[in-house]
């Protein structure tokens, strides 16, 4: 059953690679309309977890429902269904290199016509486009585009079939700051243009205070503390006290 | 002297990943025939691979047609059976060093190619990235792939055929005066129903053999560039291992068939 405001339901989530547990008893929650920030450490297990949520990894035991419904043993029908729900944004951009912006663009829309609901795919690009300004590069190649321009391609990519979560995998990596503030003030207005709730995956405390409405800090496979970037800053757990210094 | 390199060792490499391509030749046969068919990106495939490769496998087969016929002259002409020169090269060219010499060269030109391209779309999570928009990787990337090679390369091989022949003809020209008409009467006098079918029917599976290789490795790449060159690597060790046993077995069949 779906809790129409809880979108995400994580509950005692583990995966292990062997020896290496990587998630251990790990639970979490995202709700309607807000930007939940993850932090942790690199390798601490974040992007193994984005991936469980969208079926691209199996976790081993636990619970894991997105839009009211359990991942593990998905049909691929539903579960492609369910993806088009929820956007995701790669960590290295993850651009088709063969295919220009738009046939980057177009890719999805052209496998879902469901999803446009009698719109023109033209319209929808361009629209996607300009919401991450830029609507000049329609015809250019992702190897002719700075690594900041290819992220907003990404993340028009990412929302033109309108998701109701978008996953972030470290927005700001590989970038420099003044790029990567940019794509801080991107990634807000896109959540208010298009009502979606956001879980961002990140370790740049910068960006995590400006978006988050709330944080979690994934410390050994489990969510070690929970709160609102304050609450968290004044913490006075040493382990917790790391992260902002 | 690590143990990665011991025979034995080795060998059980071989046939483990002998065991893992035909599970992945499983999926592909499972998949193929479901809807949805990516009928744009099968024709851009293919367009790509005859592209890439026509003018390496035409100048290789007309070198190959030149030299045959330079080296198989004089001996004939000791025995004095110049007029058997069409029939005898125009069959070993149609049989064995048309489809093999070609399929060869697009192990190397293909399948390499395959393997570079689809290990860099892995380990740059692009693979992941179709995958997350609900499309599946598998039809869109691999079966268009492979369906393209599997019909392609035979289409190569009869231009590389062709050719050979021609310039195997120029030779027999300048050499015995022998007339174009001639010459390729000759040569299709002799071709049978038996040499045929078989030397057509192996080329589909070399070039589904060199597709399904060249997309394993791809598709199977370890991260880091050091994975990428890795696969498109042993794209072509591995492909043209293969082209070799599928070409013996394929004689063995046609000999019990068509009784050589
Ligand atoms: N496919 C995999 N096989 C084995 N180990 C993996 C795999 N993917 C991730 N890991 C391990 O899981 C841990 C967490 O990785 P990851 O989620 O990528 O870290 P990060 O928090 O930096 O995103 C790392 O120790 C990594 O080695
Ligand atoms: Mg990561």
């Amino acid at each position: 059953m779906e809790d129409n405001n809880r979108l995400i339901q994580i509950r005692d989530l583990c995966k292990a690679f062997g020896e290496n547990k990587v998630l251990d008893h790990f639970n979490l929650d995202l709700h309607a309309g807000e930007n939940l920030v993850l932090v942790g450490k690199s390798g601490s297990g974040k992007s193994v977890l984005l991936k469980c949520m969208v079926g691209l990894m199996e976790y081993d035991s636990g619970s894991l429902q997105v839009l009211g419904q359990e991942i593990r043993g998905m049909g691929q029908y539903e579960l492609d269904k369910l993806r088009t729900d929820i956007g995701f944004l790669f960590q290295g951009s993850a651009l088709y290199d063969s295919m220009t912006v738009r046939e980057n663009l177009s890719f999805p829309l052209r496998r879902h016509p469901e999803k446009i609901a009698g719109a023109s795919e033209d319209d929808l690009i361009q629209e996607a486009l300009e919401n991450v300004g830029l609507a000049h590069a329609i015809d250019l190649l992702p190897e002719e585009l700075s690594g900041g321009m290819q992220r907003r391609i990404a993340l028009a990519r990412t929302i033109i079939l309108k998701p109701r979560i978008i996953l972030y995998d470290e927005p700001t990596s590989g970038l420099d700051p003044i790029t990567a503030k940019e794509i801080i003030h991107l990634i807000l207005e896109i959540q208010q243009l298009y009502h979606t709730a956001a879980l961002i995956i990140t370790h740049d405390m910068d960006c995590a205070r400006v978006i988050s409405n709330r944080m979690i800090i994934l410390l050994n496979g489990t969510n070690y503390a929970e709160g609102t970037f304050q609450e968290l800053q004044t913490n006075q757990d040493p382990q917790v006290r790391a992260f902002f210094k | 002297m690590t143990k990665n390199s011991g025979l034995w060792y080795q060998m059980r490499e071989i046939v483990v990943e002998t065991g893992e391509i035909a599970l992945f030749a499983r999926r592909f046969f499972r998949e193929v025939f479901n809807p949805p068919y990516e009928f744009r990106e099968l024709l851009k495939q293919s367009y790509i691979i005859g592209n890439k490769s026509i003018f390496l496998v035409a100048t290789t087969g007309f070198i190959m047609g030149l030299v045959l016929t330079l080296q198989t002259r004089p001996t004939m002409s000791q025995f004095g059976a110049e007029a058997w020169m069409p029939a005898m090269v125009g069959i070993s060219i149609v049989r064995e060093i048309g489809p093999v010499i070609t399929a060869l060269i697009c192990a190397g030109k293909i399948g390499s190619s395959i393997g570079a391209e689809l290990g860099s779309m892995k380990v740059t999570e692009q693979i992941a990235a179709m995958e997350v928009s609900g499309t599946n990787p598998f039809k869109y990337l691999v079966i268009t792939r492979v369906v393209a090679a599997t019909l392609m390369v035979p289409l190569l091989v009869i231009i590389a055929d062709g050719v050979a022949l021609t310039g195997s003809y120029l030779v027999e020209h300048v050499k015995g005066n022998v007339s174009m008409q001639l010459y390729f009467s000759q040569v299709f006098r002799n071709i049978t129903f038996g040499d045929l079918v078989p030397a057509t029917v192996k080329t589909f599976f070399f070039g589904f053999a060199i597709g399904i290789v060249g997309c394993y490795k791809g598709y199977t790449s370890k991260k880091g560039t050091a994975g990428v060159g890795r696969a498109a690597n042993s794209a072509v060790v591995v492909s043209s291992l293969f082209l070799f046993i599928i070409d013996f077995i394929a004689v063995l069949i046609a000999d019990i068939f068509f009784e050589l």
